[in-house]
């Protein structure tokens, strides 16, 4: 069931115009943004499908820009979000692709800085809510509806298990789990759901367990 | 994920059974399934209804698109009503009037509440505020009035689909217009069965409409386009309490609907590139607005 809630429905409260092409662009930038853990430096954006045709006219850009910035779908700033952007020094790049994805309204961001980078691929599936649907290559199915954690690691024995006790030690219930990996014994990632906002606390501990590379966190 | 109602039978079915408003059903699955309180859900759906409100009445004074392409017209139907001389009726009028400046307001990039989309969103909330007139319900009736809206657009948009992209116009204004019926009939103190009738009807007659913004904005034909959503609501409510039933059930309209959405032209999806958006005054508006950006 893709939507779970009254409030995906009549909702969300959002500047306008469009609840696919703005309010969810606005939320795929801002999990990217999430995802990242920071302010990204640069960031460069492909569009496809509905997308790609009508970002202009639906104020698709401003509104990503705005999410990387941690404006939320009814913030009034994601008018001048490019102003914003550029106050704060965050170069960004519009790609409109021409190839054809799975889903109309698709989005693909790459953003980094001086000490990273990271690829997310984020879908809007109507009615301004969105599905991320890749994270640095790894196919996955995030909702955004609820807090998340995403764990990149080295694909060894005991990864999954020791992360799961870390959660159960702080009583964090899990929702919903999903595993993958590019290939055997390189490199996984974990996406968790739970019930309630992941503390830093809990975050810095996941990230001392042995053979954790990366722990990201998506609060709701 | 343990859902009270999959589908509008067993939501009618459900009501019927336990004697409850649709709306009711759908408090108590929101309870079920987010474990908040109904305090809690109420007080965040009084929210949205206050935005819708708020939109409503910034687009009663006038407002204009950064295009220039719509606003305005909610203020030329609010002055025709108050002359008398109107054809269609003034409640009728009233909903098409709130209808229109709430996507005005949207046009203009103005806040407002997806009902369930932006481009939908002037349906129900202009037919709440024209009906509000005549049936003087309380603050908790018009809020009711979103929550059966929702019970009917959470069906379609997991058995359907609720976005322009994925299924044309007849997903949006289509099932934002079945939602607004749904709600009038609630209101007006209908049954849950002619609730769902109410919807049936509705969507029956906003099937194949496809979604073809001029210049990819949400303006033309989108204004109006929720005009004739709120005026199709409306009729089709009326005829529901007049105890006319589709002889498609309701379930099976959306059925129809997705399919149709599915075989749909992408060009007639949210691509400005068929129907109004490729006519010759259509491109002519995009070149405009864009240069030879948009094709």
């Amino acid at each position: 069931m893709k939507f779970t809630s009254v409030f995906d429905i009549i909702g969300p409260v959002m500047i306008g115009p469009s609840s696919s092409h703005t309010a969810g662009a606005a939320r795929i930038g801002r999990v990217a943004r999430d995802l990242f853990g920071r302010t990204p430096k640069w960031a460069k954006i492909h569009l496809y499908g509905s997308f790609a045709e009508t970002y202009k006219g639906h104020g698709t850009d401003v509104a990503i820009i705005g999410g990387l910035l941690d404006f939320d779908t009814f913030d009034e700033r994601i008018k001048t979000s490019f102003e914003h952007a550029k106050k704060i020094g965050l170069s960004f790049e519009f790609i409109a692709e021409t190839a054809n994805k799975e889903h109309p309204n698709t989005a693909r961001i790459v953003l980094g800085d001086d000490t990273g980078e990271m690829s997310i691929e984020g879908i809007s599936i109507g009615g301004g809510k969105i599905e991320v649907s890749e994270v640095n290559g790894f196919k996955l199915r995030l909702t955004g509806g609820m807090p998340a954690l995403l764990v990149v690691h080295d694909d060894r024995a005991g990864c999954i298990a020791n992360v799961a006790n870390c959660l159960a030690m702080h009583n964090i219930n899990i929702g919903h789990m999903e595993v993958s990996r590019i290939e055997r014994g390189l490199t996984a990632l974990m996406v968790i759901e739970v019930d309630q906002n992941i503390d830093e606390k809990v975050i810095q501990q996941i990230s001392l367990i042995p053979n954790i590379t990366k722990v990201s966190k998506i609060n709701n | 994920m343990d859902v009270l109602f999959h589908n509008v039978r067993e939501l009618v079915e459900l009501a019927d059974k336990e004697n409850k408003l649709i709306s009711e059903i759908m408090i108590e699955q929101e309870m079920k399934i987010s474990g908040r309180s109904r305090q809690e859900i109420f007080e965040q759906m009084d929210k949205n209804l206050t935005v819708m409100e708020q939109a409503v009445e910034r687009g009663l004074k006038g407002v204009r698109s950064v295009s220039g392409l719509t606003g305005g017209d909610a203020v030329l139907l609010q002055n025709y009503i108050a002359t008398g001389n109107s054809l269609s009726g003034d409640l009728l009028l009233d909903a098409v009037s709130k209808a229109v400046a709430t996507n005005e307001v949207n046009a203009a990039m103005g806040t407002i509440c997806a009902t369930p989309t932006a481009g939908s969103a002037g349906v129900v909330p202009g037919t709440l505020f024209a009906v509000k007139n005549k049936l003087n319900p309380t603050r908790e009736q018009m809020i009711r009035y979103l929550f059966t809206a929702g019970a009917f657009g959470f069906i379609v948009a997991n058995n359907a689909s609720i976005s322009g992209a994925a299924g044309g116009c007849q997903a949006e204004v289509g099932s934002a217009a079945g939602m607004a019926a749904a709600s009038i009939v609630e209101m007006a103190g209908g049954t849950p069965a002619q609730c769902a009738e109410a919807f049936a009807i509705t969507l029956k007659n906003m099937l194949g409409l496809v979604c073809d913004p001029v210049a990819g904005l949400v303006e033309v034909p989108c204004v109006k386009r929720n005009a004739m959503g709120a005026a199709n609501a409306l009729v089709a409510a009326d005829m529901a309490l007049a105890g006319i039933s589709s002889r498609i059930p309701c379930d099976e309209v959306i059925g129809a609907m997705f399919r149709i959405g599915q075989t749909m032209n992408p060009n007639l999806k949210e691509t400005a590139r068929g129907g109004l958006a490729a006519t010759p005054t259509g491109k002519e508006i995009a070149a405009k607005i864009f240069g030879s950006a948009v094709n």
